[in-house]
């Protein structure tokens, strides 16, 4: 049941990210000027962590739809359901023990 | 004392000759899903992990991706089936949750024309962008821009 309200939860705040997204790309159509300036702020701090974040939703939505997946079609899915959860979770962990440090560096400078 | 009517049972339903609309979205959730997976690591990579991260990304940086074919292959790609898979979602959770009719038509509604929207200006911005738009101040165009 985690697993399915994270996956929920993950994908609708993926979803509004989605849609600010496509706006604020839409403004290299505008002016150079005005992509740059939208743009710049999420190089800072508060939206580096954002990003953070975002990266944590996307990262666990993805390997918990793999997961879905193997459930409705793998002949053995339904069985192995609760040990791909803690190995969804694993691979979480080793995603954003790649990514984390990497990017709080560049966003924080270091 | 009156006898109970009981009805004629039912004829048997002819089989519908209509697609079934929910078994596709079913089925698109996962084949999107597992395409996506793919596209969305590979863009986060390329914007956020590689070279100077998400400091190097402006208007030039955006440019430079899109001198290359592939990457407006990608990007496309991306902003369909990603858009068309949350949309899809939200409609999943707006019937699970939007108990009243007009609420819930309301919010489909606001779905289906908020996403048919982002496609279209996110489609148009992608094939009509101007990597040197005139009257741009050099240093903020990609090096590609010949100049004057």
């Amino acid at each position: 049941m985690w697993s399915w309200v994270l996956h929920r939860i993950t994908g609708v705040a993926i979803y509004f990210f989605l849609l600010v997204h496509i706006l604020d790309t839409a403004l290299v159509r505008v002016s150079p000027e005005a992509y740059n300036a939208v743009i710049n702020t999420y190089k800072t701090p508060i939206m580096g962590l954002g990003e953070a974040g975002l990266v944590a939703a996307i990262g666990f939505h993805a390997l918990n739809g793999l997961r879905i997946i193997l459930i409705d079609f793998w002949s053995v899915g339904t069985k192995y359901h609760r040990l791909m959860f803690w190995a969804v979770i694993a691979l979480w962990v080793v995603l954003l023990a790649g990514f984390l440090p990497r990017h709080l560096m560049h966003v924080f400078g270091g | 004392m009156t006898t109970e009517q009981v009805e004629a049972p039912r004829s048997a339903r002819v089989a519908r000759r209509s697609t079934n609309f929910e078994k596709w979205g079913w089925i698109y959730m996962r084949a999107s899903g597992v395409v996506l997976v793919v596209l969305i690591f590979g863009h986060l990579f390329v914007n956020l992990v590689a070279g100077e991260g998400v400091n190097a990304i402006d208007f030039a940086f955006v440019a430079g991706k899109w001198a290359n074919p592939f990457f407006i292959v990608w990007d496309t790609l991306l902003l369909w089936l990603a858009l068309l898979h949350g949309a899809n979602g939200m409609r999943t959770i707006t019937n699970d949750y939007a108990y009243n009719p007009t609420i819930r038509r309301v919010l489909h509604w606001a779905n289906g024309l908020s996403t048919a929207m982002l496609l279209l200006l996110g489609t148009l911005v992608i094939y009509t962008f101007d990597p040197c738009p005139a009257g741009a101040s050099a240093d903020l165009l990609p090096s590609f821009c010949a100049a004057p």
